[in-house]
């Protein structure tokens, strides 16, 4: 007979984390084989929906994971996707290089914003990443920059051609080719980010979320994990922006406003806050969701995704991957 | 879909692609889009944001192809067209126009709205050659037949009227001193560019003030008021009709009266005058180079009543006194033609290539004004007529004129 304590407690604390391997070998398999019976452009769709996973596991790290609290990632993503087009249009840099760089610039940029941001907490945290989410589409705009970022006009970028074996042997479309690309980037970052938090500076920064005065007084290094959590998260998004830049070919201001941050923030939540694998729920209901309330009402899409959001979250409160736990838990008692 | 249902379509698909393939008559030849009843248009068109003062001219359209399609529709084939909204937001636009091309798979885009906008799809348009015919700008930009075969405009070039409009100043008006307010992107530049390119040397004297705006801007006050304190006695609006009808209430607040040149793309009652206040829009000089509905000399014509006719019958919700739906009548018809012209051979290179072999009047245009397109001319108008704002209706100030 299990008491209701040990039911309750968290299996990754007493067992040590294991991953599924059963569920994970499905996922591949289900995954890699989505692009090869679906149609090119529902593909495209698919290849977002992970690159919003991504960057919502990014947010996910930060806030989730390490309490801070950011508004501000829509301008993370921005800047990855602005290097690697500028590098690209500019500079004639190879496309799939622009991807780590973005990334790596972003990781810089998100270190550095972490460093003063850690005076802030919670609601004043905040607003210092909605500032930044709102000051990057202007400075994109901006007439000084305008040579660099193609002002509102934004920027179009080439994907440059498949690999030709790949297309001779395996009649490989575009399409396809970055699903796969964007495929086994996910998963290598989803992987590092389920090491990192099962890790002692996953838990150190679970320990800063929790309790920091706790975990200070434990001898962790809080600014030091606080900032480089920042950053990390930046990376994770900035990855996330410039292979959004790649797979859609442009790059213009009005894609990286503040909505997109709170988009992020609320794929994060549907998904589930402390959920790795959420963060793919998260990623399609973003994509899904609007273009279904835009196909209800167009004039008033954005008050059926409200109302749709509000159900979901009165269902799901603890997002997508807290219900899939309760019903785990549920149909263990019940087996 | 399941896998197996997807499958039975495939080889339902591929049967049936057998079977035309095998009864296809050797004249007709198809592009995507195109069946034997129907001709498949895709579109893009502001019907919310800040230009959604546009989007009538998409319903207009719609409304165009509804009454070709009750009379029998083009060479036996119904127009479908398909319309989306992208809120005059570039990123939207793309993947709009990425969603008709790729999984509508219509045949060609037909008069994309805004320059930004169609900006944003203009490489991959011309690198997927899929027509981008007819777009809704007046950006030089759209008439390269030689870098970009599968793009055409319509309207006379921005920087054609800017012509137009320096042509104008130098005549009328005495020591003039212009101030510009434009909106800081390609259509916006284009007219700056123009009228300097008109004023040549004295350029550089004459314009004593450049303002611009960017299209999210809510208003449009401080640029109004720096122009003014230059000491502008010429005031040049290039702005779209939301600002437009702004920048008039604003100029006669500060009790400012410049000679008022406006762009063609505002110079219209029901979207600008009417909601700045007809009093206030009195004295405004355009250029035009389609008839005046408002005017009731035009209403005495036949060709108004055929178009009040098409409105009654096919576009009732429509306003009778906003000339975007004479913009959207005229290119409806342009689309028509060209279409005809290319009987059963509906590629898309036989679309671009009769797109670019018209030599067209339409009764709506002002008498004297062709739709001419070549193999090495892809400006299609290229003619106006100076006109001012009575508080009621357009004057003629003159004849049509042409850039050239």
């Amino acid at each position: 007979m299990t008491t209701d304590v040990e039911v309750k407690s968290d299996p990754r604390l007493t067992l040590g984390a294991r991953i599924n391997f059963r569920w994970v070998a499905v996922f591949i398999v289900l995954g890699a084989v989505l692009p090869f019976v679906v149609e090119g452009y529902t593909s495209f769709q698919m290849t977002l929906v992970m690159i919003y996973a991504i960057a919502i596991l990014g947010l996910n790290l930060l806030t989730g994971f390490n309490g801070q609290f950011s508004l501000g990632h829509s301008a993370f993503y921005a800047i990855g996707a602005y290097t690697a087009a500028v590098l690209v249009y500019h500079l004639d840099f190879p496309v799939y290089i622009t991807i780590p760089i973005g990334g790596v610039v972003c990781f810089v940029a998100g270190f550095l914003f972490g460093l003063p941001a850690l005076r802030l907490e919670g609601l004043y945290l905040a607003l210092a990443t909605f500032a930044l989410a709102v000051a990057i589409p202007q400075i994109l705009k901006s007439s000084h920059l305008e040579d660099l970022t193609g002002g509102v006009q934004g920027l179009d970028i080439f994907r440059p051609d498949i690999p030709a074996v790949l297309v001779d042997n395996f009649d490989l479309t575009m399409d396809q080719w970055w699903y796969i690309i964007t495929f086994v980037i996910m998963l290598l970052l989803f992987w590092v980010a389920w090491n990192l938090i099962n890790s002692r500076s996953g838990r150190a920064m679970m320990a800063i979320r929790d309790n920091p005065i706790a975990a200070q007084s434990m001898g962790i290094n809080s600014s030091l994990y606080k900032s480089l959590t920042f950053g990390v998260s930046a990376f994770y998004t900035g990855i996330a922006g410039a292979l959004s830049a790649i797979v859609i070919e442009f790059v213009a201001p009005d894609s990286f406003t503040f909505q997109l941050s709170i988009l992020l923030f609320i794929g994060l939540v549907v998904g589930g806050t402390g959920s790795i694998w959420g963060a793919l729920f998260g990623g399609l209901f973003i994509l899904m969701v609007p273009n279904i309330a835009e196909e209800v009402s167009t004039g008033l899409s954005y008050a059926v995704f409200g109302v749709i959001l509000i159900l979901v979250i009165y269902v799901m409160p603890s997002g997508f991957a807290g219900l899939i736990n309760i019903l785990k838990v549920r149909l263990r008692r019940i087996f | 879909m399941n896998n197996g249902k997807k499958f039975t379509l495939a080889l339902a698909a591929v049967a049936a692609m057998g079977m035309a393939a095998g009864s296809a008559v050797a004249d007709k030849k198809y592009g995507p889009g195109v069946t034997d009843t129907s001709i498949k248009i895709g579109n893009t068109n502001p019907y919310s944001g800040p230009a959604a003062a546009y989007g009538t001219i998409g319903k207009s359209i719609k409304a165009y192809f509804d009454k070709v399609n009750k009379e029998g529709g083009i060479n036996g084939r119904m127009i479908e067209f398909v319309t989306l909204d992208d809120g005059y937001s570039p990123p939207k636009t793309k993947e709009q126009t990425r969603k008709l091309v790729e999984q509508d798979k219509v045949l060609l885009i037909f008069q994309g709205l805004g320059t930004p906008t169609n900006s944003a799809v203009h490489n991959y348009m011309n690198k997927k050659k899929v027509p981008q015919l007819f777009v809704a700008t007046g950006a030089t930009k759209w008439g390269q037949p030689d870098e970009f075969p599968w793009t055409m405009g319509w309207q006379p070039s921005y920087q054609t009227e800017g012509k137009l409009f320096g042509a104008y100043v130098m005549e009328n008006v005495k020591d003039p001193k212009i101030g510009i307010l434009y909106q800081n992107d390609d259509y916006g530049k284009d007219y700056v560019v123009g009228l300097k390119e008109k004023l040549g040397d004295k350029a550089g004297d004459i314009i004593v003030a450049e303002e611009s705006y960017e299209v999210t801007d809510p208003t449009i006050n401080s640029q109004i008021i720096a122009l003014k304190n230059s000491g502008a006695n010429v005031f040049f609006n290039v702005s779209t009709p939301k600002f437009a009808a702004q920048a008039i209430k604003k100029v006669r607040e500060l009790d400012w009266n410049p000679v008022f040149l406006n762009n063609s793309v505002s110079n219209s009652v029901g979207s600008v005058y009417k909601p700045a206040g007809l009093d206030k829009s009195k004295g405004i000089v355009s250029l035009q180079y389609y008839r005046d509905i408002t005017d009731p000399e035009t209403q005495k014509t036949e060709p108004y009543k055929k178009w009040k006719a098409w409105m009654d019958e096919y576009y009732p919700d429509g306003d009778l006194i906003n000339t975007f739906n004479a913009y959207g009548y005229l290119v409806a018809q342009t689309m028509v033609q060209v279409l005809e012209q290319a009987g059963d051979n509906l590629t898309r290179e036989n679309v671009m290539k009769e797109a670019a072999n018209l030599n067209l009047e339409l009764d709506m245009l002002l008498p004297g004004v062709t739709i001419e397109t070549s193999a090495t001319d892809f400006y299609p108008i290229e003619k106006m007529m100076p006109v001012e704002f009575n508080g009621e209706k357009m004057v003629p100030l003159g004849g049509v004129v042409s850039a050239n």
